[in-house]
């Protein structure tokens, strides 16, 4: 089977029943995405299908055949940072790290609106996305310099 | 290590003719509890095999008619936040599925999964009982108040597959969700409420999504302080890890008098 991921088309030769975040970590090599909870409930694995956030300790990899995945990898355009990853290195929004990647995709799904967030957006947005750090006034601040 | 097979089918017809031939075969829509499931190894008997409906394009979107909503079996909470058809005529279903999870969950819970699922705790499954949809499979139409039959078990044959749920207009329900925090939460108890005719359904408080008879009855005689004592009697809830049988007892309640009472002052907006 095969999926585009970050842009790039790549193939998959085991059972479609594997989940989605183990064949990005362990065959694809996108250890970018996270493994928090494991069940759905901390986002940390979030990636993008098609543009749709999702948890990707969700999905079996089979669901992805033919669709576009993009994981915090393929956020960047070559080595330059959008401005949301800028914002989160000039406004300390990362501690351990391990949040990040989903906190990012999470956020720039909710970017691409066409409205100007609230921080109440903001904190709706990102409510599957845990912070066990708990840093998230300055995750929030951060998504918010970036809304329009 | 145990292998899953996983299976694509090319439509309706072929899931159907798949999941009655292939033994140790287990639907996945969204996969929001059975990826869980599948990767802790909890399923009894182990699945040999996942029947991918997600991808089945009969069992998703959203029609409406003169008389009815139909909602495919495997279509989005996303989807069903943002149909037109939801907004118009079942605001307590949208209000239920923008409660569910995060964007994360709502992108893939699907009411296909949360029906076959049965938890208890299923957000989306007083609101159904609520607006007394029609299950829809493969075969014939189920009533929901015939759908639960025990904890975690349905009127589903063995080899029956959910295809649709069907929604009579024309019925104004209200819908509020005790959870530990708004967003990303079990619940400790949901409710749905239609007071003509005569809907209370609670989750949460017994071991399926539960119609409280005694208290429909009194509310069917306008009887209003009656209604929110017979709940008491209707609900079996215990101590678990979300809360105890004791706080679930006056919350439903207290949760109850307030939904009769927004009922009848307005719709919840």
């Amino acid at each position: 089977m095969r999926f585009t991921l970050n842009g790039r088309a790549v193939s998959f030769a085991g059972s479609g029943a594997r989940r989605l975040l183990d064949v990005l970590r362990e065959d694809l090599g996108a250890t970018g995405t996270k493994e928090g909870c494991g069940e759905g409930e901390c986002g940390a694995c979030s990636v993008l299908i098609d543009g749709e956030v999702v948890d990707s300790c969700l999905i079996a990899v089979g669901q992805v055949e033919g669709r576009e995945i993009t994981t915090v990898e393929g956020l960047a355009d070559g080595g330059r940072l959008t401005a949301l990853q800028q914002a989160f290195i000039e406004r300390g929004a990362a501690q351990c790290g391990i949040c990040t990647p989903g906190m990012l995709l999470a956020a720039h799904v909710l970017l691409q609106g066409s409205r100007r967030l609230t921080a109440d957006d903001v904190r709706e947005g990102l409510a599957g996305n845990l912070c066990r750090c708990t840093g998230y006034t300055k995750i929030i601040d951060a998504v918010l310099s970036c809304t329009k | 290590m145990h292998e899953v097979k996983y299976i694509r089918p090319k439509s309706l017809a072929d899931a159907v003719h798949i999941y009655r031939t292939t033994p140790g075969c287990r639907p996945l829509a969204g996969g929001t509890d059975l990826m869980v499931m599948l990767h802790a190894r909890t399923l009894r008997p182990e699945p040999q095999a996942v029947l991918d409906l997600w991808s089945v394009a009969e069992l998703k979107g959203i029609r409406g008619t003169k008389d009815m909503v139909e909602i495919g079996a495997t279509e989005s909470y996303t989807g069903i936040i943002g149909s037109k058809h939801v907004q118009q005529h079942l605001p307590a279903l949208a209000d239920a599925a923008r409660t569910i999870g995060a964007a994360q969950i709502q992108n893939r819970g699907t009411l296909g999964g949360n029906l076959a699922n049965a938890s208890p705790a299923g957000d989306t499954l007083p609101v159904l009982l609520a607006y007394d949809v029609v299950v829809v499979t493969d075969r014939r139409s189920i009533p929901i108040d015939k759908f639960f039959t025990g904890y975690r078990k349905t009127a589903l044959q063995a080899d029956e597959l959910i295809t649709a749920v069907r929604f009579p207009l024309g019925r104004e329900v209200a819908f509020r969700k005790v959870g530990t925090r708004a967003a990303q939460a079990i619940s400790k108890i949901v409710m749905a409420v239609s007071r003509n005719p005569a809907r209370i359904a609670i989750g949460s408080v017994a071991e399926v999504p539960l119609r409280a008879r005694r208290a429909e009855a009194a509310l069917e005689r306008g009887d209003l302080e009656g209604t929110v004592l017979a709940v008491a009697e209707d609900i079996r809830p215990i101590d678990d890890v979300r809360s105890t049988a004791a706080y679930r007892r006056t919350v439903t309640q207290n949760v109850l008098r307030e939904l009769l009472e927004s009922a009848h002052r307005s719709p919840r907006t």
